[in-house]
């Protein structure tokens, strides 16, 4: 069954057209790569299907309803969260207090509930940090729960983000760029990481990335775009030897 | 029951058993006493906007001249059987027409950010005090007078008791946490689920709110009310208490508006200490000169705000 599902999707800004008549869809609790060379439009899907932008035309159906012009908070409520390829954690809170921040969108009480500080309130705010505590266990952030955000090393911010993003508690992940800027062990506890989160919460993840390594080592199934139009689409294997995929990247004579 | 709510009721019990004695204080120093108190619900309420969920605004005193002229309107009309009930009520009704003022400045808050929110928001601060300088039912430029000292050293220490609890506990329950979402990363925030409109409005708000209960005090402690008060000045003087306190402190804002509000008062005395050397005291006697100096001195050595990034009721979590 799949849970996103993109159809005839352009995206234009003035002339430029950055995503162009993209199919795409992600199945349940499947691992989907989308590659491409610098400026193929990949973000741009990122942020169509988040609601940053309202594409030009075509539809977006998450879980069978139209997503498209939705407000982003309308369609993380939904189902569907993400991280940053410029990592965008709230600086200035705790580790803890970023995490807690996604908690917000499954809140059941209210503001006159915050200020009269009742009893339903007090133990939902329980219940809240047990939550959090839990999410910052299985990443091994617990140790950092007070330090502000920014004071993170780049490695453990980007696994803030990420746990973050899961404490929306998403059926779809989009991960942007995840590698970015990591060395290769820390590369290799991002794969590792990845795969685990997709087992132990069931989820789908639609996967940006540049490096290779990691795009051929965990996704079961790549989409590749180049200027704002899909290329090529497989599993891992297949996409390796493509020769548009290849041209793509390394030029036509290569190919 | 919780610690935070415990904390209000002794509060609240502190500012009755105060009340027993502030009759016995020298005129001047109540004044001083109850200026603080009101300037804290400003500085607080403005917190809230600035400090917690980044939104700058110049026009506070807009919202303050909104409760005041509101309250003051409504005893004035209700007479002189009006009673601490008819006070009271008074005081809310100005907190919510500034409130609704509030909503609609929140409003152009969603579209703009930094210098241009903050030149809108002093436009509309000026609209605020231009609209009062030609309203002849409330006094036009001769200002608005004849209400009854209903304002005492409780009821102003139990808003500011009120109002500091309020604040606090709404920006450390994970309810709040969406206000300072809004102000760290406002895109990562709306990808968090957060709606980011709502908290921004509800931010102009309940600092509007607050501000209008400040002036409707203000109003029926110095029973008389002149749109000049209300000015740009005014509002600037509330943004310095927000910044020397530290942005998104409230312990250190309510500070700054102690020191603040008792430093003029307190450099006015000096010029009268004979023992200090003679060029102090003369320059205490341009004590505005002094006080401007003291606050770039403050602001170069605290640059992070008095308390820094101590507040109140911040736990480890």
């Amino acid at each position: 069954m799949n849970i996103l599902e993109l159809k005839r999707v352009t995206m234009q800004f003035g002339g430029l057209k950055c995503v162009s008549d993209l199919t795409l869809r992600v199945d349940a609790n499947e691992l989907v790569g989308l590659i491409g060379p610098n400026g193929a439009g990949k973000t741009t899907v990122f942020n169509l299907v988040t609601g940053v932008y309202r594409p030009s035309s075509g539809t977006i159906r998450f879980l069978g309803r139209n997503v498209a012009g939705r407000r982003p908070y309308q369609i993380t409520g939904r189902g569907i969260a993400r991280t940053f390829q410029n990592i965008r954690l709230f600086g200035s809170l705790s580790v803890f207090d970023n995490v807690r921040t996604a908690c917000n969108m499954h809140l059941r009480h209210g503001i006159s509930h915050a200020l009269l500080r009742g009893r339903g309130f007090r133990a939902e705010e329980e219940e809240i940090r047990a939550t959090v505590m839990g999410f910052l266990e299985v990443f091994e952030l617990a140790d950092l729960r007070g330090r502000p955000a920014n004071s993170l090393a780049y490695g453990d911010q980007r696994r803030l983000e990420i746990v973050r993003a899961l404490a929306t508690r998403p059926k779809l992940l989009l991960l942007d760029e995840p590698a970015a800027g990591m060395n290769p062990s820390e590369k290799d506890r991002l794969m590792t990481l990845i795969r685990l989160t997709k087992e132990k919460f069931h989820l789908a993840i639609l996967l940006v990335e540049h490096d290779m390594r990691v795009v051929m080592g965990i996704c079961e199934r790549i989409v590749v775009l180049d200027y704002g139009t899909k290329i090529a689409e497989g599993p891992p294997d297949e996409i390796r030897r493509d020769p548009r995929v290849i041209a793509a990247y390394l030029g036509e004579e290569a190919a | 029951m919780s610690r935070p709510r415990t904390l209000l009721l002794a509060a609240l019990a502190l500012c009755a058993a105060g009340s027993v004695f502030s009759g016995s204080i020298n005129p001047y120093y109540h004044d001083i006493l109850i200026m603080i108190g009101i300037n804290i619900l400003l500085a607080a309420s403005l917190n809230l906007i600035i400090g917690h969920t980044g939104q700058f605004s110049l026009g506070h005193a807009g919202f303050m001249a909104v409760g005041a002229y509101s309250s003051a309107w409504i005893t004035i009309a209700w007479g002189a059987s009006a009673g601490w009930l008819a006070y009271l009520s008074a005081l809310f009704a100005g907190g919510v027409a500034a409130a609704a003022a509030g909503l609609a400045v929140g409003v152009p808050s969603l579209r703009l950010r930094g210098d241009y929110l903050a030149i809108v928001t002093l436009g509309f601060g000026e609209i605020i005090k231009g609209v009062i300088q030609n309203a002849e039912p409330l006094g036009a430029q001769r200002g608005l007078g004849g209400m009854a000292q209903h304002t005492n050293f409780f009821w102003t220490f139990a808003c500011v008791a009120l109002a500091i609890y309020g604040i606090t506990t709404l920006v450390h329950s994970t309810y709040g946490s969406g206000f300072l979402a809004v102000r760290d990363d406002e895109i990562a925030a709306e990808a968090m689920g957060i709606n980011t409109t709502k908290y921004k409005v509800l931010a102009f708000v309940i600092g509007a709110f607050v501000a209008g209960i400040a002036g409707g005090l203000y109003a029926h402690f110095k029973q008389f009310i002149h749109p000049e008060g209300f000015s740009f000045l005014r509002s600037v003087d509330i943004v310095v208490m927000v910044i020397l306190g530290g942005m998104g402190s409230t312990a250190g804002v309510c500070l700054a508006a102690v020191v603040l509000t008792v430093l003029p008062e307190f450099l006015r005395s000096v010029s009268d200490y004979p023992w200090l050397p003679a060029p102090v005291r003369e320059l205490a006697e341009n004590r505005m000169i002094l006080y401007s100096i003291l606050i770039v001195v403050l602001m170069l050595t605290r640059p992070q705000g008095l308390f820094g990034k101590l507040d109140f009721g911040r736990k480890k979590p």
